[in-house]
Order: structure tokens, then sequence, then C-alpha cells
């Protein structure tokens, strides 16, 4: 008996979402398989939530500044998202032996990070969206949307920039070692100062909100607190259609970014050994 | 022929504090040797002083900047203190973490002679030491630019020492119960301390005053030994201040001291019985070398 069966290869364009496809897939899995990460992972931010609306209440802030915490808790799973299980993943993909096989596979490591950012983005907005409603039922935040269209434009391109930055940045962390651990930590409370987490970024000086506005989250947040909360507009950094034209600015160019650095960075980590090396 | 018991070997003499020693440099080497000291300086102190500036910037942003009410000190100083407790008890249970997990270096700790929780204990101290140097920055930043009223002369050294040093060994006993737990958990070991931390942050009225919380909370804060040790350091620093929340009004000095070193004597026994037992199922169930990439 002869074996001689020909294996169908799919090659460009439908390999490439295949690959996107399956790195997304244990990222949606995961969460259905270990619902537990599902509960710390809401748990941990209303915590987080809870404490800083008592704090507004103890210096006997506006109710606005409640629904902004709430929503400024939400899109902390964003970032950590990106940071964590972007940025920094192939720091772990490295740690556990995986990197090679993604350089050795006949795919693009582009569509394995775009499979990393979809899964990621589509699993963290089930976390963001209970922890906004657990928030909002907790602490009776009223939302007053305005334009419905305009806000779902907004959360979208902020997420394509910032999953963009996700995967730019995460070729930065294919040379890294150990100290790609302590890098995504240190980019934690620094990032939820810098882009308003937890208060409008108007209240910083012009130039530094301006500054702190190449982290996407910055405009996305602000646009859409002015979006969802009546009076929002009067906290707002910049109008809403400007804050848009700038996230579709940013978008572009993470993604070119990315795939540029990418493409850089993988040449250079070959040529240098880095991409089996784990100093720990 | 005399045979020495391993009880009666000399090697075992001090092993306690060798062993929190050794662990104690350990922990300071895998937390700074990674960078240069200048940015692992800058490491250590810029994440807190964030955490730091978010407070500030909510503070000033509803009250204009006006840092001499009373509420400002309580957050700023209660804040600060925090670090300790997020970095020591988030401190010994990573270790756990790490050492299982990461470095894959446990079994040949537990194999080593020497006392496992001294170990664990060493390495929640080079926590304390880098805590100390954020705190330390914390406080003078506040003092130096956001008028929080500390005034070294008037400070009740006597006070502020003994709370302090009772406090950390609360938090360490702590810390080397979360520990002696997650040597038997696997899924979501890394979220524990995190979880415990964020949960006293909410009710040891570390940022705001207990009174704040629902009435049906508030009860939780006084359980939390925490609320006793933040509120006797505040008590030490700026003392008037202080007696502007009422909270604790009802307790002196000495009664809150008496409430932390008879909590702490708890936490004390508490942490070796746990860690006596969950040591005995770790070995029994064979978790010490479990890795699960997590």
């Amino acid at each position: 008996m002869t074996l001689k069966a020909k294996v169908e290869k799919n090659t460009g364009v439908r390999l490439f979402f295949q690959t996107v496809i399956g790195r997304a897939y244990p990222r949606v899995i995961g969460l259905l398989r270990e619902r537990s990460w599902f509960i710390f992972e809401v748990v941990l931010p209303v915590i987080s939530v809870a404490a800083y609306v008592f704090i507004y209440r103890a210096i006997g802030a506006p109710d606005i500044y409640v629904g902004f915490v709430v929503m400024g808790g939400a899109m902390t799973a964003f970032w950590l998202n990106v940071l964590w299980s972007m940025s920094s993943q192939m720091y772990w993909e490295k740690e556990t032996g995986n990197l090679a096989l993604y350089i050795m596979a006949p795919n693009s490591l582009m569509a394995i990070l775009l499979g990393m950012a979809l899964g990621g983005l589509f699993a963290t907005a089930q976390r963001a969206l209970v922890i906004t409603l657990a928030g909002s039922l907790l602490f009776n935040v009223q939302f007053e949307v305005s334009s419905y269209l305009m806000l779902f434009g907004v959360f979208m391109l902020t997420m394509v920039a910032l999953y963009g930055m996700g995967m730019m940045s995460s070729s930065l962390f294919l040379l890294l070692n150990r100290e790609a651990w302590h890098y995504a930590n240190l980019a934690q409370e620094p990032v939820y100062l810098m882009s308003g987490f937890y208060f409008p970024i108007k209240s910083f000086d012009f130039w530094i909100a301006a500054g702190a506005s190449i982290i996407p989250l910055t405009l996305g947040l602000d646009a859409m607190r002015q979006l969802s909360f009546a009076g929002g507009e009067e906290l707002g950094f910049l109008n809403v259609r400007i804050e848009l034209a700038i996230l579709a600015v940013l978008s572009v160019l993470f993604i070119l970014g990315a795939k540029w650095l990418l493409e850089y960075m993988e040449r250079l980590a070959i040529r240098e050994g880095r991409l089996t090396d784990a100093r720990r | 022929m005399q045979v020495s018991t391993p009880e009666s070997h000399p090697a075992e003499h001090g092993i306690w504090t060798r062993t929190m020693r050794v662990a104690a440099w350990l922990g300071w080497q895998i937390e700074s040797n990674w960078a240069d000291p200048m940015i692992f300086l800058i490491y250590s102190v810029v994440k807190p002083l964030s955490s730091a500036a978010i407070l500030v910037v909510m503070y000033s942003v509803i009250t204009n900047g006006e840092f001499n009410n009373p509420l400002f000190p309580y957050i700023y100083l209660g804040n600060a203190f925090y670090i300790y407790v997020a970095a020591m008890l988030n401190g010994i249970a990573w270790s756990v973490i790490e050492d299982r997990e990461q470095y894959r270096m446990l079994k040949y700790i537990y194999v080593a002679p020497i006392h496992v929780p001294s170990y664990l204990l060493g390495r929640g101290f080079a926590k304390f030491v880098f805590s100390s140097l954020a705190v330390f920055i914390i406080i003078a930043v506040g003092v130096i630019f956001l008028q929080v009223p500390l005034d070294l002369s008037l400070v009740d050294w006597p006070l502020f020492l003994v709370s302090l040093v009772l406090g950390l060994v609360l938090l360490a006993m702590m810390g080397l119960t979360l520990g002696s737990i997650i040597l038997n958990l696997v899924n979501n070991a890394n979220f524990v301390g995190e979880a415990v931390a964020g949960a006293l942050f909410l009710f040891s009225g570390a940022i705001f005053p207990l009174d704040v919380l629902p009435t049906w909370l508030q009860p939780v804060g006084f359980v939390v030994p925490i609320s006793y040790w933040l509120e006797l350091l505040r008590r030490a620093l700026v003392g008037p201040l202080a007696a502007n929340f009422p909270t604790f009004n009802a307790f002196s000095n000495l009664e809150l001291l008496g409430i932390l070193a008879g909590l702490t004597a708890l936490f004390t026994v508490l942490g070796f019985v746990v860690f006596r037992y969950c040591d005995h199922q770790a070995r029994e169930k064979g978790y010490i070398d479990r890795v699960s990439n997590f």
C-alpha cells in the first residue's frame, strides 16, 4: 500500500488568515476552559474601581467622576491585555520555547500577532463589559450616550491603535530577557497616570496631555467619556472628531510600524542569537 | 560510637537566621541585578510615585489643590505606607511562584538543609528594603512639594518605630500564610497575593477613612489588622491631623498598640501553623516541583 495522499497546504493570504485564526483560537477558548481566570480578572479591577470611587466620595467629587472611574477601570483590562499578553508575549513564548517554533514555521509573525490581538481583544472585551456593568450597578452610574455610532467608532479605532501599538512593542520584547517582565511591570501605573484612567486628562497641562496622547487609550478614553456622560464634553481634552482623526492616524502608524519593526527585530534577534536564549 | 542526630549537628545552629540572610540577599539579587543601579533605582521609584501621583491629581482636580485639608495627608501617608503591604504580601507569595514555576528551584530549596519558612521570610525582607526606598521618596516628595505637614521634631518617634516594626512583622507573617497557601495552588496562584492586597487596600482605610464605606461594610475594616497599623503610623507622624477622622477616636494609642501586638502574635502563630499544614499537604500531593506555566 502506498501513502501518497497529497497534503493540501495553504499559502499566501489563506495561510495568513489560517494563522490568525489558529493563534486567536487559544485566546478565546482559554477563556472558556479556565473560567476562574475570568472571575479574578473581573474582581481585581472592580476592587480598584471601588477604591478610587470611595476616594472621590471622600473628597466630595461630583457623580460624573464616579462614571469616569468605572469606565477607566474597565479600560485597564485592555491595557493589561496589551501589556502582558501582546507586548511581552514574545518574551513568554521565548521562555516556554514556542518562539523558535513560530519563527521556523512557514507563516508570518505578523499573522501570529494579529491572531493574538484579535483573540485577546475578544476575550478582554467580555471582561471589560462585566467590569462596566458591575461598576455601574454597584455605584449607580448614569450613562447618557450622545451618539452610539460615534462611541462604537471611537472604541474600535482605539482598539486598532492600541493593539497596533502592542504588536509594535512586542517586537522590542523579542530582544529582551529577564528585564522584559520588569519593563512591562513598569508600564502599568505610569500609563494609568498619564492616560487619565481615573481622572479627566484635561486636568494635565495641555502639552503633557498632548504627549500622553501617543498612548491610544488617552484620547480613546477621553472621547468615550465625552460621548457617554452628561457634561462629559466640558471635561474633555479635545473635540471628539479631532480625537477620532488622531486615533485613525495612530492606528495606521502603529500597524505599519509594527510590520517594519517586527521584520527588523526578527532579523536582528536571529543574527544575535536571542530567539532561544533564556537568561532568567 | 557517637552518632550526631540532625538536630544536634553544629551546622544546624543559627539555621533560621542564616537562611533568612541568604534568602534576603538572593531576593535582592533577583530583584535588582537585571539592570544597572540607576535604571533599577528609577524602576523602584517610578511605579509607586505614579500611583501616588494618581491620587494627588484626583484630589487636586476636585479640591482645586487644597492640600492643607487634613484629608490629604490622610490619603497620602496611607497610600505611601500601603506600599509595604502590597510588596510584602505579594512578594512572599510571588517568591513561591517564581521559585516553583519560573526558576524551577523550589525542589532544590526543599532538598537543601535550610529552614523553608525563614527562606520565604528572607525573600520578603528583600521586598521590604526596596519598598522602604519608595516609601521614603514618596513621603519626601509629599513634604517638599505637596504640603504634607510632617514635622520631624513633632513626630512621636517611639510610637512610630514600635508600630512600624510590629506592622512589618505582621505583614511578613501574613505573607508567609499566603505563600504557604500558594504551595498548594497552581491555577490562580499568581492572582492570590494581588487579590488579597487589593481587598485590604479597600478595607484598611489606606486611602479613605473607613466611614466612607457603606455602613454594612465598615465592620470589615475593623477586622483588618492593617487598619490599626496605618492609624498608628498616622497618629505618630501627624498626630493632631489624624484626630480629624473619627473611625478610631474611641481608641487610645496604647489600646491600638495592644490590638496590633495581639494581632501580630496571632498571625505569627497562624503563619507557622498554616505553613506546617500546607507544606505537609504539598509534599504529600507532590506539588513542590509541579510546573503549570500558569
